[in-house]
């Protein structure tokens, strides 16, 4: 019998926003529902986020933004993680969302938005169903 | 979010109520609990406006005065703000808080790529003593005080601010400023920290210093259990972190051979209201009365405005949902209630859009309105601590200051508040706490109004404010043209005196106060002090 390959999850705090209670929360939730999550940490540049998640193997990176630049974020990693050929590592945000954004985060190829409050249960269940 | 546990039977009844800061509550209170928490009416409470102050600083409490109330106010360019502030003044608002963009807070220049799509998103944008002046245009520095949320480089806001009043023809010995300027609390749970712990908190202790000597009416630091709170803390362990980071800035300043007695007075605090009316009211009367005992048996101080617990008791914005948004104006309203009934100073309330983005002014304007409905309507200035003799109320408070004692000497085993900052232990303990509840919530273990129980119904959409992509490009225009017009050459002398000076771990803040009036952008300043200090690497928590 085998195992199948745990989900490897980088979560980031791009930029300067510096409010990660978010973050850390839904990192101790992944890996309480057995995925292995990586922190990265504050104030990461795109830079250091897709190195991070190079060097990791990850399979998914997800954002937490809270400062309301998540439409400019998300487009300027999803472009970064094209041209650098790793477009296999799909991408999900979450944070201060309004409703009328989700849909364009969607349009750009965001495989996950999920804004402040969305059960865990959801967020594992949509992380799971990308894999 | 901050709600106590309630456990019931089937038929609703509660069966058990369980405080966050872990205290049980009984269903009845009488003078037993009292007898057997060992409650003395003469030392645990004394007389309002004497030694412990639990019931109140001042003898009189708000019948003398009623608190200051001061909104977190700024966004866009130093000319959004200016306006702003000048509204909030208009509408009786007595004190000005000022907010920062990211850029800014962590030091950057709004021409610094790493400061783009955040110019003036989640406050104002600052690049020199120019924002200043027009930020601060009109604004009567001797009659209003400022808080500047600023903290990683505090030291340079302060400068300006200094800088701005005597461009503006106020001594600096008449301003009163009150820069946040509490660094080991943004590694807790703010995050905007830059330098690494040590010289960030030397950076702390030259404000001190120099506000000592300098800015008579100016106070230094406001250690913020508030963001601690926030990010997932505990009440107790709020009101615990405050203190061991106070003590943490005491001993900065002390080790310069300078005896506490003559800066103490000058701590302010900010400190969270949400959660549970009544264990908040017990917060601030145990941490009123701690924050005195402590200051009087560990450093000896002995005036008795030294041993004030002063400070911002503000509604936090945790405790608000973006479910149901107006549901908010309500929540705030209690909040406030706690505040006053706890006895705040200085108050401020969260705007109810503020789970979405920062207030619109008729947002901004319900919470200052809800804060003169309290003082002017309810009945809050009638009396001192009216609550003061209540069974419950006074068993509580003493309940709370044990767990406070407890949480601090946690703090203390994991080696002090600056040994568990930098290996990661207390940033771990809050972050657990915050999933914790989070759990709680999605299981329904704790209620939320609109959250996880009484959802249904309208969810309406809320008028939000626009960020305006354009006041980017105008700050950095208008920066462009600053390194244009200024003495780069003074600028450039001035900024390697600031390195050396920082070097040779001298105050620096006379020299920042010199680069600032040379028009010496935030960017440069903070730059010079990333040079010397590097910057800080979070542990790893997981």
């Amino acid at each position: 019998m085998t195992t199948p390959k745990k989900i490897r999850i980088l979560i980031a705090k791009p930029d300067l926003d510096g409010h990660d209670r978010g973050a850390k929360v839904i990192a101790l939730a992944l890996r309480d529902a057995g995925m292995e999550v990586i922190y990265s940490g504050l104030h990461q540049s795109l830079d250091q986020i897709v190195n991070t998640a190079t060097q990791e193997s990850v399979d998914l990176i997800g954002l937490s933004i809270m400062t309301g630049a998540h439409l400019q974020i998300c487009r300027r990693l999803l472009g970064r993680l094209k041209s650098d050929a790793l477009d296999h590592v799909r991408v999900v945000v979450g944070g201060v969302i309004p409703k009328d954004d989700i849909q364009p985060l969607i349009d750009m190829g965001t495989a996950g938005v999920f804004p402040g409050g969305t059960p865990f249960e959801e967020i594992i269940d949509a992380i799971s169903a990308l894999f | 979010m901050g709600v106590a546990r309630y456990i019931k039977n089937e038929k609703d009844a509660i069966q058990e109520v369980i405080y966050q800061s872990g205290i049980k509550i009984k269903p009845v209170y009488n003078k037993n609990d009292l007898d057997a928490i060992g409650f003395d009416a003469a030392t645990d409470l004394g007389e309002p406006g004497a030694f412990p102050f639990t019931r109140s600083l001042h003898p009189q409490g708000y019948r003398s005065r009623a608190w200051t109330t001061r909104q977190y106010t700024g966004f866009g360019t130093p000319t959004e703000t200016n306006e702003r502030f000048k509204y909030m003044i208009s509408h009786g608002q007595s004190g000005l808080n000022v907010a920062f963009d990211l850029p800014t807070q962590m030091g950057l220049d709004s021409d610094d790529p790493r400061a783009e799509g955040e110019i003036g998103r989640v406050g104002m944008a600052v690049d020199s003593l120019r924002d200043f002046e027009i930020a601060f245009q009109d604004i009567p520095f001797d009659r209003i005080g400022t808080g500047l949320t600023i903290n990683a480089n505090a030291t340079v806001m302060l400068a300006m601010y200094q800088a701005v009043a005597e461009k503006f023809g106020y001594a600096k010995e008449k301003i009163s400023a009150t820069p946040q300027n509490d660094i080991l609390k943004e590694m807790i749970g703010r995050g905007a920290w830059i330098f690494p712990v040590e010289p960030a908190v030397r950076l702390v202790g030259d404000t001190i210093e120099y506000a000592m000597q300098e800015l008579p009416r100016c106070n230094p630091v406001s250690i913020c259990g508030y963001h601690i709170r926030e990010s997932g803390a505990t009440p107790a362990q709020e009101i615990a972190c405050a203190f061991e980071i106070a003590k943490t800035y005491i001993e900065n300043v002390a080790d310069r051979g300078i005896d506490p007695e003559d800066f103490v007075g000058r701590f302010s605090f900010n400190l969270n209201v949400f959660g549970n009316l009544w264990e908040q009211v017990a917060k601030f009367r145990a941490a009123r009365k701690l924050w005195a005992k402590m200051l009087r048996s560990e450093y000896g101080i002995k005036a008795k405005k030294n041993l004030f617990l002063r400070g911002l008791f503000g509604g936090g914005g945790s405790g608000l949902t973006k479910e149901q948004p107006e549901n908010n104006i309500i929540r705030s309203a209690y909040y406030a209630l706690a505040a006053a009934l706890g006895g705040a100073q200085t108050t401020a309330l969260c705007s109810f859009d503020e789970a979405y983005t920062i207030p619109t002014p008729r947002a901004a304007l319900l919470s200052l309105r809800t804060l003169e409905i309290l003082m002017e309507e309810v009945g809050l200035r009638d009396t001192v601590d009216p609550l003061a003799g209540s069974y419950f109320i006074e068993t509580l408070t003493k309940e709370m200051e044990a767990k406070i004692l407890e949480e601090m000497q946690r703090i203390q085993a994991m080696g002090g508040m600056t040994q568990a900052v930098a290996s990661g232990a207390i940033q771990l303990e809050v972050a657990r706490q915050a999933y914790e509840f989070e759990k709680a919530l999605q299981n329904k273990e704790a209620v939320k109004v609109g959250v996880n129980k009484y959802t249904e119904g309208d969810h309406p959409e809320v008028e939000l404010h626009a960020y305006n992509e354009s006041w980017a490009e105008t700050q950095i225009d208008s920066l462009k043209q600053l390194r244009r017009e200024r003495d780069s050459r003074e600028v450039i002398g001035l900024l390697n005196k600031l390195k050396q000076t920082a070097r040779d771990k001298i105050n620096v803040m006379p020299v920042l106060v010199e680069c600032c009036r040379a028009y010496a952008t935030v960017g440069e300043m903070t730059g010079v002090f990333r040079e010397v200090y590097g910057e800080w690497q979070e542990p790893n928590l997981f």
